[in-house]
């Protein structure tokens, strides 16, 4: 009697395949574990006017992810950014946030939303205990205000305080020096706007008592046209002019303001100047604007940052921008506390993340801090200068004194009821 | 509210020469974006809520002819002539489909293509914010009117501007096109009936409201920085101008834009936390007293 074999899958396939199967299951987790990737999440402003610092931002995040994932990622754990557009609106920033946690499984958050976004997504992370890095955030209050605290929650941006501390007595010293008594301000209207200008007047103030502010102006965010802010600034005739007005409307602001000679009338102090963002857009820069430094690959005048800000450019074909080091700073924060913790864990890289000091070409003295008391970025290379229409653009810039940083800093705490 | 500046600024001929210069420059360019807007919506009764996209395309043509020319008045033109095309492209192609639709459904269809608009300009151009520049022959010191400051490129602009709205002016009122143009607003049946191709009418009208778009995006282009979707709030104000002036009324445009020009200029030394309010505040004014705007006529 021959056996005819039935149509189907044969019971010797049928044993491989269950036997392979057992073997996956029986594999163990750990491993498996240890294969896989971290995701890391970041909601960042892809489109609209600021679309270009979003791109920054992630451009700067890349570049050291792939350094990092070449020297085997964060405990063994290969970085994997998954990456969103937020459209720079608050809500979608942090309905985007929670996606990524709960929908995509990142384990950790990377905030590259601006101040107002950085807000919400902060909520997010104090709902979901996830760990989470604002990047480029500089309103003071996001890690100054002890109500805002969460033991999950860093900053690797600059503070508007800490600029305005130094900014303040930059500019403090020539209003004494020229006799610039009389000061009118032109800050967009939100958080950060009104928040940056009011820390900037009070230390300019603190170190040159008789000035006066004669005319203040605050344009909506993103405000195509400023004749009528300029002409305003024309009519008060104050003897210098303080903005933080930042991107697409700096450069609107300078291009409307020149034809006016208004940089001629009155010295200028734009904090958010000198970024390449700014610096390269505007054709017609005016020689001798006074801006505290955002990206310059000069400053601090290192072979490291010359070197990041190179390498940067051979990449991408552009200079980096304010938001690029900042979101570069994360990821060498995060891989330096994953190495320190021997983890790759959320909580433990947290842990050592509180005071951890890293080598960094955007240092002070070649190193940056993340303070434990409120868990922001110290240290920076933080300093003020006057703008030429050439590289590099900023040729002198007065460093600014962290020493003196802190001791102000410690008293508008106090000044503001956070200590 | 600062009242003591905006009396003080009301007192001084420096002041009123510098705020009303300012408030004819806002008002002029307003105006090149509403005439196209209140004409197509006067000739082809669509509401174009995709127009702001044609001013957006303008100042994007004017900066790449202006880059690989260095001419400014070649970017002037490429800016208009580019637009006029690109309306006539737009209409003949997608909006002459929905006239007659629902004005929802053209709401829809024209809103969109300004998200498409707006990828298409992030797609050629990128999505940085960029700069024109301004030409080498207006970067010149600024001439003082009664004491007054009047840089000599925004003279430029309310010249181009004012000869624009003359020339369309007369053109509706005294030639042969206008007239047609004219008959076909009121009766394109009957306009039709007489042999005229009014399909060729509605082209040519759309591509002259996108020429003006176009026009106004380009003069802007040395000035402001370009972005995709930078046509969104020229848009809105340019509705409310239409609004205030009366939909269809060309004169109607001239005098709103003019309007919302000085309401920004010298509202903004008077109420300076208030100025966006106090246009639409206007606006709300008008329409209340008068619900067809101001040069609008009521609808048979």
């Amino acid at each position: 009697m021959t056996r005819t074999r039935k149509p189907g899958v044969s019971r010797r396939a049928t044993l491989a395949m269950m036997g392979a199967g057992a073997v996956s299951f029986a594999t163990p987790w750990v491993a498996r574990a240890q294969a896989k990737s971290i995701k890391v999440g970041m909601p960042t402003i892809l489109s609209g006017r600021v679309a270009q610092l979003g791109t920054s931002s992630r451009n700067g995040v890349m570049l050291e992810v792939e350094k990092v994932n070449a020297a085997g990622g964060l405990a063994g754990r290969q970085i994997e950014m998954v990456i969103r557009d937020s459209k720079g609106q608050p809500q979608e920033a942090a309905r985007v946030a929670r996606e990524l946690v709960n929908t995509d499984g990142c384990e950790i958050l990377i905030d590259a939303e601006a101040s107002s976004g950085a807000f919400a997504v902060h909520e997010v992370a104090r709902d979901l205990g996830v760990l989470c890095l604002h990047t480029n955030s500089e309103t003071s209050a996001l890690t100054a205000d002890p109500k805002q605290h969460i033991p999950n929650a860093f900053r690797t941006a600059r503070q508007g305080v800490h600029d305005s501390i130094v900014g303040g007595s930059y500019a403090a010293a020539i209003a004494k020096a020229k006799g610039l008594k009389k000061w009118a301000t032109c800050s967009p209207d939100y958080a950060y706007g009104r928040d940056t200008t009011g820390e900037y007047v009070t230390y300019l103030k603190r170190f040159a008592p008789d000035i006066e502010i004669i005319s203040e102006s605050w344009p909506k965010l993103f405000q195509p046209d400023y004749t009528e802010v300029v002409t305003k600034i024309l009519q008060a005739k104050p003897q210098a002019l303080y903005s933080c007005l930042w991107g697409g409307d700096l450069t609107s602001y300078i291009d409307q303001a020149n034809i006016y000679a208004l940089f001629s009338q009155m010295e200028v102090f734009a904090v958010n100047m000198a970024d390449y963002t700014a610096l390269t857009v505007v054709k017609n820069l005016p020689k001798g604007i006074h801006s505290g430094n955002r990206y310059i690959k000069t400053y601090p005048a290192t072979a490291e940052n010359a070197a990041w800000g190179d390498a940067y450019k051979a990449k991408y074909n552009e200079y980096p921008t304010n938001w690029s080091w900042e979101n570069a700073t994360a990821i060498m924060l995060l891989a330096e506390a994953s190495k320190k913790a021997n983890s790759a864990d959320g909580k433990k890289i947290a842990e050592a993340l509180r005071g951890l000091k890293i080598k960094s070409p955007f240092g002070a003295d070649g190193t940056v801090t993340m303070r434990a008391e409120d868990q922001t970025l110290v240290g920076y290379a933080i300093g003020w200068g006057t703008t030429i229409p050439q590289e590099p653009y900023v040729p002198q810039v007065q460093a600014g004194d962290w020493k003196t940083i802190f001791e102000l800093e410690a008293e508008w705490k106090k000044s503001k009821g956070y200590t | 509210m600062d009242l003591d500046a905006l009396t003080g600024c009301l007192a001084s001929s420096a002041c009123l020469v510098t705020q009303t210069t300012s408030g004819f420059i806002i008002g002029m360019l307003l105006f090149l974006v509403a005439v196209g807007l209140t004409l197509i919506f006067g000739v082809l009764k669509v509401v174009n809520f995709s127009h702001g996209a044609f001013y957006m395309f303008g100042a994007y043509f004017a900066m790449t002819a202006y880059q690989f020319s260095g001419s400014f008045a070649l970017a002037m033109l490429c800016g208009a002539a580019g637009t006029a095309i690109l309306g006539l492209i737009f209409e003949r192609v997608f909006m002459s489909r929905v006239y007659g639709a629902d004005v929802l459904m053209q709401l829809l269809v024209c809103y969109a293509f300004v998200l498409i608009f707006d990828d298409v300009v992030r797609m050629i151009w990128g999505p940085e914010f960029k700069s024109m520049g301004m030409p080498a022959a207006f970067q010149v010191v600024p001439l003082f009117i009664a004491g007054g400051v009047v840089p000599p490129y925004y003279l430029l602009l309310i010249g181009v501007a004012l000869a624009a709205a003359m020339i369309l002016g007369l053109g509706l009122a005294r030639t042969r096109i206008g007239k047609v143009i004219r008959a076909a607003a009121h009766n394109p049946g009957m306009v039709s009936a007489l042999g005229i191709n009014t399909g060729l009418i509605y082209g040519g009208v759309f591509a002259l409201g996108g020429m003006l778009a176009g026009l106004a995006g380009a003069l802007a282009a040395p000035v402001r920085s370009l972005t995709p979707g930078m046509g969104f709030s020229v848009l809105i104000e340019s509705f409310i101008v239409t609004v205030i002036g009366g939909m269809g009324s060309i004169l109607g445009a001239l005098i709103g834009a003019l309007l919302i020009g000085m309401i920004r200029s010298f509202g903004s030394l008077g109420f300076p936390l208030f100025t966006e309010g106090l246009m639409y505040l206007f606006m709300v004014i008008v329409l209340v007293s008068r619900p067809t705007g101001l040069f609008g006529k009521e609808v048979a």
